[in-house]
């Protein structure tokens, strides 16, 4: 039987040069999707295979590594990721967001700004905004090529006539520097407004549907509305019942069967950091 | 007080033992060697070799053990393992008229040169449970034809000579190698039956089955089946001459289609090509008949069936694929839950100030998407 051994950061050579190369085109044409050859990785698709292979292109011994979930870094799957890259990489980690150079995500983008030199990736699961609108590849793809985005809107407006608000709440369509649309992932839509003019560099990796897309830092990312309709975010009354933070995305603890509920911060380095900072025990 | 929860690193490492252990089992019991299942349990072993396109019984072996049986985790494990190996060459095509035969059949000819060789088949056993496998009973040598068979003509030859089949034309063409190139749709033909012949069994017997019930039929007969050793060769380009590496056991199923013709083409008969790593009968006629299906387009045909419908086909007939994503649905999706709630908490308000006002019903709206 062969002897069982993994290069650095698990990939082979060949294939971090070919992952880069899709991530180049990317950057060079933002919100354009980028079909790569994506391997099988040994966790499962649809569990961040896509966001574990950009990340294994990108990152080198001296990064600092930083995986959320759900915004938190003790979710089970960021868990198993992080110590994958610790295994296969021998990379530091950290939960501390501003001290990361490497953030993998899935679900959310962190409350503290990012800076100059940080990149996030994101796990995207279905990378084509307009899938759920047109299920097939041949036709979404003209669809982008001819920047016919009409059907997008076409749904918005339903949305609005239907509920009178747009109904979607994660995965809110985004138009990058005034040409694609783009999926953001399924992050809910009160962090689109953090992926404008960011800073740092956001690299999107789809395992499963074999696509790679970017938004370079300092790039314009406007979530689709209409001028008598603007886009707007959730917002929630209450703060967040262990740090007092407002204006942060909150979870919704259920406390007991009697209709109990708490809201907390859904980015748990963000609500440390604060209690650590003012003193406040939970 | 609430305290958010820690410790997923424990609770991971747990989970792991205590699946190490039911893998394990009963210890009073001796535990099972690869050498046993790549012998005994042959077939599994075929199956997670032709899906994780990975032609190594022993490792095979070694997923099956590993995944306590579940052949779609051993595939998984196997494929894992595969993407990681460097490749050195390109092997020659297989060439299925030579190769070592253990079993050939023909449904379109009642004999033909070599004859009807049925070799170890389920075929015509009764499925009544044996009670005389339990333990180990003596099993005698069989009897086979001495020196084995080679070299049989195929059944499409034999009809390519008359000109009533389509004649496959070798086009030179470098095929598309699906593991190392990004699908684009549509395919060529190359890139559509490698990824069948890594598809998954029940999903392509599905839409095989689907074709014979009418949604896409393509009047199939089983021109020929054969199973058999075949030499994989390569060139290597110090010595300027190919050298056999190895052999593999295929089994190579060719289905015979009718076709009434058209204005480009005269009346013929049409393939349907299934080849899959070990013996597996049902998974080779399977995707045969996905195969021809799939051509519908070539010849003209009306595509009004799924399994005529290539970009549904192969995008969804990948397990590893389609188990990832059914599957990480129980990964935590509260983030956008939370979201969702929100969003149906203000809709229902506003419906139900609508209602105030109106005094009248509406019906309930679906909204948002399901879950990514």
């Amino acid at each position: 039987m062969n002897a069982v051994t993994y290069n650095f950061a698990y990939l082979d050579e060949q294939t971090k040069r070919m992952i880069r190369r899709a991530i180049l085109k990317a950057i060079a044409i933002p919100g354009y999707q980028v079909p790569f050859a994506a391997r099988e990785m040994p966790m499962p698709y649809g569990w961040g295979t896509g966001g574990v292979q950009v990340t294994a292109a990108v990152i080198g011994p001296r990064d600092v590594l930083k995986v959320i979930d759900q915004g938190a870094d003790d979710t089970t799957n960021a868990v198993s990721i992080r110590a994958f890259f610790r295994k296969v990489a021998g990379v530091a980690t950290t939960t501390h967001t501003a001290e990361a150079t490497v953030i993998q995500t899935r679900h959310r983008i962190p409350e503290h700004p990012l800076k100059e030199g940080q990149i996030l990736v994101y796990q995207v699961p279905i990378p084509e905004p307009l899938r759920f609108l047109e299920p097939r590849e041949t036709e979404t793809r003209v669809m982008h090529g001819l920047e016919d985005y009409g059907l997008m809107h076409v749904k918005l407006y339903e949305d609005i006539a239907h509920h009178g608000r747009i109904a979607t709440a994660y995965a809110y369509p985004v138009k990058i520097a005034g040409r694609y649309v783009m999926d953001p992932s399924p992050i809910p839509k009160f962090d689109n407004p953090k992926m404008t003019m960011s800073p740092a560099l956001q690299l999107f990796g789809a395992g499963r549907e074999k696509r790679i897309y970017a938004v370079p830092p300092h790039t314009e990312v406007k979530s689709l509305d209409f001028e008598d309709h603007p886009f707007e975010v959730q917002t929630f009354t209450e703060p967040c019942a262990l740090c007092g933070a407002r204006n942060v995305y909150l979870d919704e603890v259920v406390l007991d069967d009697r209709g109990g509920r708490m809201f907390v911060c859904s980015d748990t380095d963000n609500c440390e950091s604060r209690r650590a900072e003012t003193g406040v025990q939970s | 007080m609430y305290v958010a929860v820690k410790g997923g690193e424990a609770a991971i490492d747990n989970a792991h033992h205590l699946l190490a252990d039911r893998r394990r089992g009963d210890r009073s019991l001796p535990a099972i060697t690869e050498a046993q299942i790549t012998e005994q349990l042959s077939l599994a072993v075929d199956r997670v070799m032709a899906e994780a396109s990975l032609y190594d019984p022993s490792l095979a072996a070694l997923a099956i053990r590993q995944a306590r049986g579940d052949m779609i985790e051993a595939i998984f494990i196997l494929r894992a393992y595969r993407t990681t190996l460097p490749r050195f060459g390109v092997g020659l095509p297989l060439d299925s008229r030579t190769m070592r035969i253990e079993r050939r059949i023909s449904a379109t000819y009642k004999d033909l040169p070599g004859g009807q060789l049925l070799g170890p088949t389920f075929d015509y056993t009764h499925r009544l449970l044996d009670p005389t496998l339990s333990g180990d009973p003596e099993v005698p040598e069989p009897s086979c034809r001495d020196g084995g068979v080679g070299d049989l003509a195929r059944v499409s030859d034999i009809l390519d000579g008359e000109s009533l089949i389509e004649t496959e034309v070798d086009d030179d063409a470098e095929p598309g190698d699906i593991t190392r190139t990004p699908q684009e749709f549509p395919l060529s033909r190359a890139e559509r039956l490698q990824s069948l012949a890594r598809g998954d069994e029940g999903f392509l017997l599905a839409l095989a089955y689907s074709t014979q019930r009418g949604y896409g039929r393509s009047h199939p007969f089983v021109g020929e089946i054969r199973i058999g050793i075949a030499t994989v060769e390569i060139d290597i380009p110090e010595l300027g001459f190919a050298v056999a590496i190895g052999e593999v056991r295929v089994t190579e199923c060719q289905m015979v289609n009718q076709f009434k013709g058209s204005a480009a083409r005269p009346p013929q008969f049409t393939r349907g090509y299934g080849l899959v790593f070990g013996q597996s009968e049902r998974k080779a006629m399977a995707m045969s008949l996905c195969d021809r299906a799939l051509r519908a387009a070539e010849y003209g045909e009306e595509i009004t069936a799924p399994a005529q419908d290539e970009e549904f086909v192969i995008s969804h007939c990948d397990n590893v694929e389609a188990t990832g994503f059914v599957e990480h649905l129980k990964l935590p999706h509260y983030v956008d839950f939370q979201a969702e709630l929100g969003l149906v908490r203000r809709l229902r308000t506003a419906w139900q100030e609508r209602g105030d006002v109106a005094g009248g019903e509406e019906g309930d709206e679906p909204i948002g998407e399901a879950a990514q």
